[in-house]
């Protein structure tokens, strides 16, 4: 929804302190600084409102401990753990404990996966990497040749196939294509397995592994696709009718490198920029798309802990995604000022 | 006979003498384009609200739980098939679009009448309440929307108004920023200054030229945000975060699909996934086309 780009001033002040210290390296290294310090008191406030909304909740924690053996449990028994728990102390007490954990690297328990909040997010950010990476990178390998294409030939048959499909596919949510995708791969043609990191009682092997990724990191692709096809075919339309590749028509040369050495890295720049903004999205994706397919990677263990109103790991993984989104938003500008001249010699 | 001709459109194509860049919306064909666009969306969206609205109290289908008939194909009898419950989809996914329909409606005013008042606020006070208001809303989206609803709606369990809190509380943050940058450029205007000199309060000029002029931008961004109300509706109820069962949305039905799925039975996931984007469509379609005509300079191919 947003762009969530540079913004005028940040690039105003990075071109000019720049051009104080003389280099490129210290443009990106002054966004650094400056996004690192705007981080911190992001990830302070994410995490005291996850904290504060846990505590205005009605549901009370020690339920969720002991389940239906609460009935049996003696009130002093209950109160013991509550204590042991800490769920007895004023809630920025808590918070501050918390953060001292987080600190010393001391994330807490997770209460519904009944081990250290370390353990799972160790165990399962390499699946959820694994299959977030390889999901973005089909959906831009696709869309930048998919986009080209279609802006090189518009108005052609592909390029009203692609728009009109486009702008359909952003109206359907990535559950609903999971769904559809395992209809027909797995269970229609037979090509592909439902759901899992493995086949049951095999074990985890690259060929399997691979196997149960495609599905997934395509349907996570396609859902992406859509925004980033559209706006590289809006960019390149833009970049083609500009002066430099009027001009390179102008001087004979062939449309191969008219279109790819001339007008495509102009539109690329925008492009950089929207994958960064696009992060929020991939995290959201994730979340339904590993839920759907068993994936046991982090953001499926996102709706675990919230069934469970687990919110030590519940703080954990909305801090990660933050985290994420912060650190997309990063790349994609130190990619800009890399790979644009203009930023560093306007001024 | 005179023909009269006129003149109102630019001349077509074939006199330029080079290409240069033009939105299709502006052409002759682009702009019947957008005119059948617009009312195929309005089209769409007539019917689905109206079946929406008639179909679950004119159906003769009781919608009740029928062991003896699970899992029927799309017949006679049953258009969209039954559920894993016997119960009859067609009636039961027209009473779920209403419902997320409903949900989504009353979420993004939330967002809306929220993302308003931070909005003005932050735009005509300006200074240290409208930086601090400003990270604020950069704060909230860096945060993951889902993620956020998910942790809101986990901590007060599935009821209709966990639902809607956690998607009001998302989503205002775009709202406040169109509302904003309103508001900011009518700060300057000549009536703002005659009222200024004429004595009126801080809160006067907020209530009586602020706010209402920035109505039509802030319902703007309230239809475009009914789409992704929907989507965060539906999604946080597949996951079996969102509305209670015996409210059923669509969300909830493609959840209660999901195993159905696995024994073929593809209707059951298919005919209230179609209505769901079928009104998204409708909607964003609707939406893009206010958009374009109230704010030309944002017309755009592209919808982000």
């Amino acid at each position: 929804m947003e762009r969530r780009g540079l913004d005028a001033e940040e690039l105003r002040s990075a071109v000019w302190s720049a051009h104080r210290a003389g280099g490129r390296s210290a443009a990106v290294l002054w966004l650094v600084l400056r996004r690192l310090v705007w981080a911190v008191p992001v990830l302070l406030l994410v995490s005291l409102g996850v904290f504060l909304l846990a505590a205005a909740s009605p549901f009370d924690p020690i339920h969720q401990y002991y389940g239906v053996r609460i009935y049996d449990a003696s009130a002093a028994d209950v109160a013991r753990v509550r204590a042991e728990l800490g769920l007895d102390r004023p809630v920025l007490a808590r918070f501050w404990e918390w953060l001292s954990g987080l600190f010393s690297g001391d994330l807490g328990v997770s209460r519904s996966m009944r081990q250290p909040v370390v353990e799972v997010v160790a165990q399962r950010l390499p699946w959820t990497l694994l299959l977030a990476g390889t999901g973005l990178l089909l959906a831009v390998v696709f869309s930048l040749v998919v986009g080209t294409v279609a802006a090189w030939r518009q108005g052609g048959w592909l390029d009203r196939t692609v728009t009109a499909v486009g702008h359909a596919l952003e109206g359907v949510p990535p559950f609903v294509l999971a769904l559809l995708a395992i209809a027909l791969f797995s269970l229609g043609l037979g090509w592909l397995p439902v759901a899992g990191l493995t086949d049951a009682g095999s074990s985890l092997g690259l060929g399997q592994v691979l196997e149960h990724l495609v599905l997934p990191a395509a349907v996570l692709g396609v859902s992406q696709a859509p925004w980033l096809v559209l706006h590289v075919r809006q960019s390149l339309l833009t970049a083609l009718t500009e002066d430099h590749v009027n001009g390179a028509r102008a001087r004979g040369m062939s449309e191969r490198i008219v279109v790819l050495r001339h007008a495509l890295p102009t539109a690329l720049l925008p492009f950089v920029t929207l994958i960064g903004a696009r992060v929020p999205e991939l995290v959201t994706g994730a979340v339904l798309v590993e839920e759907v397919f068993s994936w046991p990677g982090v953001a499926s263990a996102v709706v675990t802990a919230a069934k469970a109103a687990d919110y030590p790991l519940l703080a954990v993984l909305t801090l990660l995604a933050t985290a994420a989104v912060l650190l997309g938003s990063l790349l994609a500008d130190i990619a800009a000022i890399l790979l644009d001249p203009r930023v560093a010699t306007d001024g | 006979m005179v023909e009269l001709r006129q003149h109102d459109s630019p001349p077509s194509g074939k006199g330029r003498w080079r290409d240069v860049a033009r939105s299709r919306a502006g052409t002759k064909r682009g702009r019947g384009a957008t005119r059948s666009r617009t009312r195929l969306s309005v089209a769409v969206l007539a019917v689905l609200l109206l079946a929406a609205v008639l179909v679950p109290w004119l159906s003769p289908s009781t919608g009740l739980v029928d062991y003896g008939s699970v899992r029927m194909p799309p017949g006679p009898g049953h258009p969209f098939g039954t559920d894993t419950s016997g119960r009859d989809l067609f009636t039961r996914s027209w009473a779920g679009l209403r419902i997320s329909l409903l949900v989504a409606a009353v979420s993004t005013l939330v967002s809306t009448v929220l993302g308003s008042v931070v909005g003005t606020v932050a735009g005509s006070f300006g200074g240290w309440t409208d930086r601090l208001l400003m990270r604020l809303v950069d704060a909230v989206n860096s945060v993951p929307h889902l993620l956020l609803g998910i942790v809101i709606v986990a901590l007060y369990s599935g009821t209709v108004l966990a639902v809607v809190l956690s998607i009001g509380l998302t989503h205002w943050a775009t709202v406040a920023r169109v509302v904003r940058s309103e508001v900011l450029g009518l700060r300057e205007r000549p009536y703002v200054d005659a009222a200024i000199s004429a004595g009126a309060s801080r809160w006067w000029i907020l209530r009586r030229h602020m706010l209402p002029a920035v109505v039509p931008q802030a319902s703007l961004s309230a239809v475009l945000l009914v789409p992704h109300a929907v989507f965060h509706e539906t999604a946080l109820s597949f996951l079996g975060l969102g509305l209670p069962p015996h409210l059923a949305s669509i969300g909830n039905i493609l959840g209660d699909g999901r195993e159905a799925v696995l024994l073929g039975a593809w209707w059951i996931v298919a005919f209230p996934a179609l209505l769901l984007v079928a009104t998204t469509l409708a909607v964003s379609g609707l939406a893009a086309a206010w958009r374009d005509r109230t704010v030309p300079a944002r017309r755009s191919e592209l919808t982000l």
